[in-house]
């Protein structure tokens, strides 16, 4: 199984945060950050330096801190609060879903450190589960872009569209793949690379580990294997998922997350509904992280093009090929 | 019915009561709800919206409005009968409380009223709400000020005290918290069940300005949400002591009324006391 790996452009998701940030200060005043200690990592120090009457520093308080957001909210601004996805869908989930999503308020949500890939702090500070408790709260719009160029665009987009939003980003440097005039519609996935034979629906910084596993494959093994980005998690684009679902009559979804509740799962409920296909998820298998080099731990966890190209031949034993 | 701002305390008394048959009638026909403390908190509910807070009952979202978070989200019948007695909507919608399909859901809902804020009913998040907007306020240069009624009990909620510490460090003096201590939650005595004793102190040492009342009289109510209102630089709270079932002699300092509708003859009983002390 030769994966090629190339050089690559390689940029930390939040960064693309941190500098879409920055122009939403200019471009529009009603735009304010709130982060709860944690400014170097989230990125959110790059707003605080240019407009630090609209940056918050709300202390190691994450309940607090989505509270005093949806009241920023109420009052026409636009807030980004932006800490670890673990403590901020986590602890604040009950704010997150009573305060934010019930009121359905205007309340962009910046998840950093998302994944195994987070390294050496280990399993408290890698959230693996924030898609899954994020996306079953109604009115909530989940995205987890590909990388730190479709994160600015995400970040740009969330502060045009009304209603709550979760935006999830990691910590290390991972592969530049999408282009700065690539579309990004909120809602819309893309096609990476088109196929017929098996379809890797992928949502974050993974999809170009599913990119160099479908180049293995076809190189390989002849296989037309389909790439698609879903970076918008929730609402899911159902036309899309399947289209290629009956395209290809295999599925392989990829995320670094559980594969419980996650975005496997929610492809998978497209999928089940529309037209059932065989389908292998990669992803966490039910359990926690530990400390390491994100290059160690992800193939550790099996989140790496490797697994994915097994899980493929597998779908597609199943498939009848 | 009442030319607002009332300034007048045996008005204000009157409306209290008003307030306070409502909750008894609006608990009654739900068969269900929160007495209790709604009664506690009437006595406050008819000062802040006939005498004190700016408002438009013709314009729920009037930008120069005053705010009012209702953090302890349950007593919902004593501001629903407030929203409905300044004007906002008519006196038979009171009565659909609780039942399907009403805008007036167990526990408040801004996403079927937009005459209400926020959503609360999960205890503890309101003070952080009023935080937000005051924050957003004081980034405007509005003057609107910011109310914020909580429990005594909820005081429990870790979350509160995150919120008190965030208004004495942006020294938001146009937030205005008021306490209805009224000693009682679901479970018995709060210094029972997780004392929150020294009251006053606690919310002095956060740097709070502390005014402490009879949250039944009248006239100290008016008092102390004027004089929060001339507090600088630091936020205020009332810390209002009030008896939990006010007004109703069978309900009064009971825990059981927290979130228990009367029966019919308790309803009728109860009236005819709130009756009696109409003015």
């Amino acid at each position: 199984m030769p994966i090629k790996r190339r050089e690559v452009e390689m940029k930390p998701t939040r960064y693309g945060y941190g500098e879409a940030l920055v122009e939403l200060g200019a471009s529009d005043p009603n735009v304010v950050v709130l982060d709860a200690d944690l400014s170097k990592s989230t990125m959110t120090k790059l707003f605080a330096e240019k407009y630090p009457e609209r940056f918050f520093d709300m202390g190691i308080a994450e309940q607090d801190m989505l509270g005093t957001a949806a009241g920023l909210a109420i009052e026409g601004k636009i807030p980004f609060v932006s800490t670890y996805g673990v403590f901020v869908a986590g602890r604040a989930w009950d704010q997150i879903r009573t305060t934010i999503c019930y009121s359905n308020l205007n309340v962009k949500i910046g998840g950093a450190h998302g994944g195994i890939s987070v390294g050496p702090d280990g399993a408290t500070h890698q959230a693996l589960e924030e898609i899954a408790t994020m996306r079953c709260i109604p009115n909530m719009t989940v995205i987890v872009p590909a990388d730190a160029i479709e994160t600015k665009k995400a970040t740009l987009a969330a502060a045009r569209m009304h209603g709550p939003v979760y935006l999830r980003f990691g910590r290390a440097p991972t592969p530049i793949f999408t282009k700065e005039d690539d579309e990004f519609v909120v809602g819309k996935a893309r096609v990476l690379r088109d196929g017929t034979d098996v379809v890797i629906y992928g949502a974050g910084p993974l999809l170009y580990e599913a990119l160099l596993a479908a180049e293995a494959l076809e190189e390989d093994k002849g296989l037309s294997v389909a790439v698609i980005n879903v970076h918008t998690v929730k609402p899911i684009d159902v036309d899309t998922i399947v289209e290629y679902a009956k395209k290809c009559g295999a599925a392989v979804t990829v995320e670094e997350h559980q594969v419980m509740g996650g975005f496997g799962s929610a492809v998978a409920e497209v999928i089940v509904q529309n037209h059932p296909i065989p389908m292998e998820f990669v992803g966490v298998q039910d359990r926690f992280g530990e400390s390491g080099k994100p290059e160690e731990l992800l193939p550790a966890f099996g989140l790496d093009a490797e697994t994915i190209y097994d899980k493929v031949l597998k779908v597609l034993e199943r498939k009848g090929n | 019915m009442f030319e607002r701002p009332v300034e007048d305390t045996a008005k204000l008394k009157k409306i209290a009561n008003q307030l306070r048959k409502d909750v008894v009638k609006m608990t009654y026909l739900a068969g269900s709800g929160h007495p209790g403390g709604s009664l506690s908190a009437a006595d406050m509910m008819a000062v802040l919206f006939f005498y004190k807070m700016k408002l438009d009952p013709k314009n729920p979202k009037w930008e120069g409005r005053d705010y009012f978070i209702l953090s302890k989200g349950h007593i919902c019948p004593v501001y629903y009968s407030a929203l409905c007695r300044v004007g906002f909507f008519p006196e038979d919608e009171l009565w659909t409380l609780r039942k399907f399909g009403s805008r007036l859901q167990g526990h408040p809902a801004s996403s079927k009223m937009q005459e209400i804020e926020v959503s609360t009913g999960s205890l503890g998040q309101g003070l952080s709400v009023a935080n937000g907007i005051a924050l957003g306020l004081k980034l405007d240069g509005k003057p609107n000020r910011v109310y914020c009624m909580l429990g005594d009990g909820e005081l429990q909620e870790g979350q509160v005290w995150e919120a008190i510490m965030t208004a004495a460090h942006y020294k938001l003096d146009n937030v205005c918290a008021i306490v209805d201590y009224n000693n009682l939650q679901i479970d018995g005595f709060v210094e029972d069940v997780m004392g929150i004793a020294p009251l006053a102190d606690k919310w002095r040492a956060f740097n709070w300005e502390v005014i402490e009342i009879d949250g039944h009289d009248i006239d100290q109510i008016k008092k102390a949400l004027d004089e929060a209102e001339n507090i600088k630089g630091k936020p205020t709270v009332i810390i209002a002591h009030t008896v939990k079932g006010k007004g109703v002699s069978f309900m009064e300092n009971e825990a059981g009324w927290h979130g228990k509708a009367p029966s019919k003859e308790e309803y009728e009983k109860a009236m005819a006391e709130l009756e009696a002390q109409d003015v």
